[in-house]
């Protein structure tokens, strides 16, 4: 495991460094989160009680979202996997006595947590300190958000595991505007990025629900607001092992194959 | 000890004329070219020797050495390093061999060259011990000391080859791929480049493969050379022996021998 904790830590202290871009995102994290919030409240001040989650609920859940945007977001993205294969350095990453897929597994989780870390305290904090109806509420219980973390951890996965079918595909496009493109917007959006999942109108709900992209921030943030508890949870938490289990598979093929017919760009 | 048996690679290129109308018709139909980049390549090098392989750009230089690193698979023939294959043995081939591509970098842009060095030791297992030994040592040869806690961004090129051949050695390799290993250096990088491979061949008896276009490394460094054109083995021996094969070569520089023999095979 020591060749892949090195990666980790690299890439952590290569990801630390970035103040301004952390300050940067900090201040776009809470513009959104309070427009996203204000939207909502305008919506909830007509009927209350037509919305499938409480405003409390959908308050956390924003917070949350925005404070670790940097873990679930699928647009957010390891720059470095993309260009060594699309420029060539990838002929280093391949003298080494690595396993290529577990090494940029873990350089994206990486780079994920250490932005993630920089940015969260702050947002958090601010959340926690708001007026009332703004304010971000504590889980429900610790049983819940212990549940949390563990939902929050297989999420982190999921959504890694996805992003590397994406850069394995730039084996066989060279290109990652398109691919990139098409599937952050897609999977943002159905991994309820955009809107919470319970907005959806219930027969396209079912089926999302089952889809890979609620096993991302869709799940622990709905933990977290107590919006999933109980057996729900704990049935939420086998679907996101089942899809992790899918994608690392899906994976691990798509590379072996890759690996085979790989061409070293620029000589 | 290095054997290459009828090793061929190709490569599919596209191509095009320019234009927009061709590009148009591109969208519709492609055309390929396979390039025949090695074609019936077989050597032999024995462990300790230090060897010169040159010939014109795009002879098939780089595309060799990348298939004896393991990161290319040829179409067919056999290759065995210290009775590995390497593209199916990578994990443990790449352990025993040491590589610099002239041309790209393995350090990490934005972190002190001694993070990335601290990488490549957890990546390679190098136990403290033997670790510390030889970076003092490598730190001493190649004048690193002032150096090490920049972040490579910073280096200028010189400073960051000598990085580069630090980095690659840090697990005490028995074979050290080269890759245009001088490539832009001054002439005081050079020189200490070339001094500082002689003594590590003569001491550690590693074995040498270099490529390059200067003749002065040739002549400073190499006993034996390995012309290739068109992916082909043209010649194989020494520089005097080259140097023999015709009167006039006697006269003329090394450069001017190269640029006669290139003459002759049309490479």
């Amino acid at each position: 495991m020591k060749p892949y904790f090195g990666i980790f830590r690299l890439r952590f202290i290569n990801a630390l460094q970035y103040r301004a871009a952390a300050l940067a995102g900090i201040a776009t994290q809470f513009a959104w989160g309070f427009m996203e919030i204000f939207a909502f409240a305008a919506f909830y001040r007509t009927d209350p009680g037509a919305f499938p989650m409480a405003f409390s609920e959908t308050v956390s859940y924003i917070w949350l979202q925005q404070a670790f945007l940097a873990l679930f977001m699928m647009w957010f993205w390891e720059g470095d996997i993309a260009s060594s294969i699309t420029s060539g350095s990838i002929a280093y990453e391949m003298v080494r006595p690595a396993d290529l897929y577990v090494r940029w597994f873990c350089q994206a989780s990486a780079n994920r947590l250490a932005r993630a870390a920089l940015r969260c305290a702050p947002i958090l904090l601010v959340a926690f300190l708001l007026p009332a109806p703004y304010r971000m509420s504590l889980p429900p219980s610790i049983g819940q958000f212990a549940l949390f973390i563990l939902s929050a951890a297989l999420s982190l996965g999921v959504v890694v595991s996805f992003s590397m079918l994406i850069y394995i595909s730039l084996f066989f496009t060279l290109s990652p505007s398109g691919v990139r493109l098409i599937t952050a917007v897609l999977s943002d959006f159905l991994a309820g990025a955009t809107i919470p999942l319970p907005f959806f109108p219930e027969p396209v709900r079912a089926v999302v629900e089952l889809l890979p992209f609620a096993s991302m921030q869709n799940m622990p943030l709905r933990v977290y607001t107590g919006n999933i508890a109980g057996a729900d949870a704990l049935r939420g938490l086998l679907l996101q092992i089942f899809w992790l289990m899918m994608l690392l598979l899906a994976g691990r093929l798509t590379m072996k194959k890759a690996l085979n017919k790989v061409v070293v760009q620029g000589g | 000890m290095i054997s290459l048996k009828s090793v061929r690679k190709t490569f599919r290129v596209a191509k095009r004329q320019a234009g927009f109308s061709r590009a148009v018709k591109a969208l519709f139909s492609r055309e390929y070219e396979l390039v025949r980049a090695l074609d019936d390549i077989s050597f032999d090098i024995r462990d300790g020797e230090m060897v010169g392989y040159i010939g014109p750009n795009g002879a098939g230089k780089s595309t060799t050495i990348k298939i004896m690193c393991g990161v290319l698979t040829p179409d067919s023939g056999s290759c065995s390093i210290d009775g590995r294959t390497p593209w199916k043995e990578r994990i443990a081939h790449v352990r025993e061999i040491g590589v610099v591509f002239g041309q790209r970098s393995q350090l990490w842009w934005d972190v002190p060259v001694a993070d990335s060095f601290q990488l490549i030791r957890d990546i390679y297992k190098v136990d403290g011990a033997s670790y510390r030994k030889t970076l003092d040592e490598l730190t001493e040869r190649l004048d690193l000391n002032e150096i090490l806690k920049t972040p490579a961004r910073s280096l200028s090129l010189g400073q960051r080859m000598r990085c580069e051949i630090a980095a690659s050695l840090l697990h005490s390799p028995r074979t050290l791929f080269l890759d245009e290993p001088t490539i832009g250096l001054d002439a005081v990088s050079k020189i200490a480049v070339r001094q500082f491979i002689k003594k590590l061949n003569a001491e550690r008896g590693t074995t040498v493969i270099l490529t390059t276009h200067d003749m002065q490394d040739i002549e400073a460094l190499t006993e034996r050379i390995l012309l290739i054109g068109k992916g082909k083995i043209l010649l194989d021996g020494s520089l005097a022996e080259l140097k023999k094969r015709s009167p006039e070569a006697l006269d003329m520089t090394s450069e001017e021998m190269v640029a006669a023999l290139y003459r002759e095979f049309k490479i």
